[in-house]
C-alpha cells in the first residue's frame, strides 16, 4: 500500500509527468476545458474567415439559434449523466408545443393556462420514459426510441399535421420571441429563460444530494444502491424533469420559430446529443459537467453559423459537426485512461 | 415477537465475556432461505448476533457468505425467514432501510462510487446541509464541513495515507478504497457494522489497523460481522465464528474450542460438528 500511495502522491504533486500526462489529468478533473478551448479557438478562426462572425448583431443571432437545442441538451445532459440515452427529446417537445398552441387556438384556452397544460404534458412523456426504464428494465436507447416513434404520432395526428401560425396564438405563448437589446446585441426572453434552466439545473446538479445521486447513479448504480441511493427513484425523477426542461423548450421554440409546426426541429436529438458529448459528459455515464453541455451547444451552433458566415457550402458544415463529434468521443476515452 | 437464542456452548466462552451472552441478541436471522431459479444461495441459516462480540463468518468460495449477509442487510429480499433487530422483527427493503436501523456495511464489492470523491462517497446518501436558509430552502450542501468531518473519520482509522478529501475514489488504490468504504461504516454504525473481508486488499499494517477498529468497535457496545478468509485474523479478533458451508450453517464455535485447523476441517466439510455439541 505504501507504494501505490507514493505513486498516486506523485501523481497528485504534478512531479514525474510529461506535460501530456499533466494535460490529461486536468482534462480528467474540468472535462469542460477542451469544450471551452474549441469554442475559443473557431471563434478566432471565423472571425478570421469573416470579421462579421464578431459582431453584436451575429452574437444575438447565434444565440437564439443556439437556445432551443441548448435547452433540450440539459434534459440531455441529466439522462447521458445516468448512463442513459434520450432519443425522443425532439418528440416530446414538439407535441408539447402543438398541445400548447392548439389549446390556445382551437380550444380558446388562455395562453399561461395552455402553456402549462402542455408543460404538464411533456413532464407525463418524460414519467412515462422513466417509468418504462425502472419498472420494466428496458435499455433507454429502446424504451427512447419507441417513445419517439409514438409521441411523434400522436403530434402528428393530433395537429393532423399542420401547422399553427403565431398570429392565431395568445401573446404570451409567443413572448418568449420577443426580447430586448444590449448596445446593438439583441437578446430574446427565451434566451433568458434558457440561460436561467442552465443557472438552477447546473445549481441543483453540483450543490445538492439529488445532483450527487444523478452522478453516483450513472457510475455504478448498484454501489449506489448498497450505498442507500434510491437508485431506481433517481432514474424516474431524472426522466421526469428532462420531460419538463423540453415542454419549456418547447414553449420557446414557438416564440423562436412564430409557429407551431408538427416537423419542427427534425435533428434535435442529435443536435443535443452532439452538445452533451461535445461538451465533455461521458455516454459512460457519472462524468460531466452541464456548463460544458452549454459550450457544446455553442461550439455546434458557431460551426453551422460561422461556416455559413465564411461561404461555406452546407454539406461541409454537417460533415464538420460529424467531425468534432468523434473527436470529442475520442478525447473522452482518453481522458478516461487517467486511472 | 422476539425468537428464542440459539445455543450457545458457555463453556468456551471467557467469564468475562459471559455477560455480553446472558443479554438478547441486538442482530438475529432464522430460517433465512434464498434461491434464484435452481440455484440455492441459503438454505435454512440461523444467525444470533450480540452486542459487544465479534461474530466471524468463515466459509470456502461459494458457500453464501456475501449472500447471508445481503439478506441481513437489506441488499437481497430472503425468500423466507425472519430478521430481528432489538429483538423486533424487521423487513428491509433496501440496504437504506437496514442503515437507518443503525447497521452499516462494508460490501465486499465496496460499494464505493469512483467518480465522487472520498468525502462524497462518506456521506453518500446521508450527506449534511449547510446551516440556516441556504441549507433549509435552496438544499445546498455543507461541503467543507462534510470534507472535514471525512478526513477525521479516516484518519481516526489510521490510514495517513489519504491527505485530501476531496481526490475522486478512481484515484485511490484498492487498500485506499477499502480504507474509505471502511471508514464509512465505522464512522455511522450505530448498533451493528458488517464487514465482508474488509482486509482482502490491505496491508499488514493497514489490516492490523482494521482489526483494532473491530475490536474498538466491539468495545464500544456493537456487535460486528466478519467475514474473513485469513484464519489468523479471524481466530484473533473474533469472539465465536459462524461457519458457513453449502448455503447452509456448518456450526457455530469459538476460538477457544477449536483450533484454525479443526475450523478449516468443518468448513470444507472434512469434519462434522453434530448438533448436539454446538460450541
Ligand atoms: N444474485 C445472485 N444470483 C444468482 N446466484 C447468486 C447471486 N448471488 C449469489 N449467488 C450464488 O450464491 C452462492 C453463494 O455466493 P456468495 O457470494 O454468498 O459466496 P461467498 O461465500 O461470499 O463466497 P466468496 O468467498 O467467494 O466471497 C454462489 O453459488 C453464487 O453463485
Ligand atoms: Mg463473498
Amino acid at each position: 500500500m505504501t507504494t501505490s500511495t507514493s505513486d498516486a502522491a506523485s501523481r497528485f504533486s504534478g512531479r514525474q509527468q510529461s506535460p501530456l500526462q499533466r494535460l490529461q489529468g486536468l482534462l480528467h478533473s474540468y472535462p469542460w476545458v477542451s469544450p471551452l478551448v474549441i469554442l475559443i479557438v473557431s471563434f478566432i478562426v471565423f472571425t478570421i474567415l469573416n470579421p462579421r462572425f464578431a459582431t453584436a448583431g451575429s452574437m444575438g443571432l447565434l444565440f437564439q439559434q443556439t437556445a432551443i437545442v441548448a435547452a433540450l441538451a440539459i434534459g440531455q445532459t441529466l439522462v447521458i449523466l445516468t448512463a442513459g440515452i434520450d432519443l425522443s427529446v425532439g418528440a416530446i417537445m414538439v407535441l408539447s408545443m402543438m398541445v400548447m398552441a392548439a389549446l390556445a387556438k382551437d380550444g380558446g384556452m388562455p395562453g399561461p393556462l395552455a402553456m402549462l397544460i402542455g408543460l404538464a404534458l411533456a413532464t407525463g412523456a418524460g414519467l412515462l420514459n422513466g417509468l418504462l426504464v425502472t419498472r420494466i428494465n428496458l435499455p433507454p436507447f429502446i424504451v427512447t426510441l419507441g417513445t419517439l416513434s409514438i409521441f411523434t404520432a400522436i403530434a402528428l395526428l393530433y395537429s393532423g399535421g399542420s401547422s399553427i401560425q403565431a398570429s392565431h396564438l395568445p401573446d404570451f405563448l409567443n413572448a418568449l420571441g420577443n426580447g430586448f437589446s444590449i448596445g446593438g446585441l439583441r437578446l430574446t426572453w427565451g434566451v433568458l429563460l434558457v440561460i436561467v434552466m442552465y443557472a438552477v439545473v447546473g445549481f441543483i446538479l453540483s450543490q445538492t444530494a439529488w445532483g450527487r445521486y444523478v452522478y453516483a447513479v450513472g457510475d455504478d448504480p448498484e454501489s449506489a444502491r448498497l450505498s442507500g441511493v434510491p437508485s431506481k427513484r433517481v432514474l424516474l425523477q431524472v426522466y421526469t424533469v428532462a420531460g419538463l426542461l423540453y415542454g419549456l423548450a418547447a414553449w420557446a421554440l414557438i416564440g423562436r420559430s412564430g409557429a407551431a409546426t408538427p416537423n419542427a426541429y427534425p435533428q434535435a436529438n442529435l443536435d443535443s446529443i452532439t452538445a452533451v458529448v461535445i461538451g465533455g459528459t461521458s455516454l459512460f455515464g457519472g462524468r460531466g459537467r452541464l456548463v460544458g453541455t452549454l459550450i457544446g451547444a455553442l461550439i455546434v451552433q458557431s460551426f453551422a453559423f460561422g461556416l455559413s458566415l465564411a461561404g461555406v457550402n452546407q454539406q461541409y458544415r454537417v460533415l464538420a459537426t460529424g467531425i468534432l463529434v468523434i473527436v470529442a468521443v475520442g478525447i473522452d476515452q482518453w481522458i478516461r485512461k487517467v486511472k | 415477537m422476539a425468537p428464542s437464542k440459539l445455543p450457545l456452548a458457555v463453556d468456551h466462552i471467557p467469564s468475562e465475556k459471559r455477560h455480553v451472552y446472558d443479554a438478547e441478541p441486538i442482530l438475529s436471522g432464522r430460517d433465512l432461505r434464498i434461491q434464484w431459479g435452481h440455484v440455492v444461495g441459503l438454505d435454512g441459516v440461523n444467525l444470533d448476533l450480540y452486542k459487544g462480540e465479534v461474530l466471524a463468518v468463515i466459509g470456502d468460495n461459494g458457500a453464501g457468505k456475501s449472500t447471508l449477509i445481503k439478506c441481513l442487510t437489506g441488499a437481497y429480499q430472503p425468500t423466507a425467514g425472519q430478521i430481528y433487530l432489538d429483538g423486533k422483527e424487521v423487513d428491509f427493503k433496501r440496504p437504506q432501510d437496514a442503515r437507518e436501523a443503525g447497521i452499516e456495511t462494508v460490501y465486499q464489492q465496496l460499494a464505493v462510487i469512483p467518480a465522487l470523491d472520498i468525502a462524497s462517497n462518506l456521506y453518500l446518501a446521508r450527506e449534511e446541509r449547510r446551516p440556516g436558509p441556504l441549507g433549509s430552502v435552496l438544499r445546498m450542501l455543507d461541503k467543507k464541513g462534510m470534507a472535514k468531518r471525512a478526513g477525521d473519520s479516516v484518519r481516526e482509522l489510521g490510514i495517513q495515507t489519504i491527505q485530501n478529501m476531496n481526490l475522486a475514489v478512481e484515484n485511490l488504490s484498492g487498500g485506499q478504497r477499502q480504507a474509505v468504504a471502511v471508514a464509512r461504516a465505522a464512522a455511522f454504525g450505530s448498533k451493528v457494522v458488517v464487514l465482508d473481508e474488509p482486509t482482502a486488499a490491505l496491508g499488514v499494517k493497514e489490516s492490523g489497523m482494521v482489526l483494532d477498529m473491530i475490536k474498538q468497535l466491539r468495545d464500544n457496545g456493537l456487535g460486528v460481522i466478519l467475514i474473513s478468509h485469513n484464519m489468523p485474523h479471524v481466530w484473533e479478533a473474533a469472539d465465536r465464528i459462524h461457519i458457513q458451508r453449502l448455503g447452509g450453517c456448518a456450526g457455530v464455535i469459538t476460538p477457544a474450542s477449536h483450533d484454525m485447523g479443526e475450523g478449516v476441517a468443518i468448513m470444507t466439510g472434512a469434519k462434522k460438528l453434530t448438533q448436539d455439541t454446538p460450541a
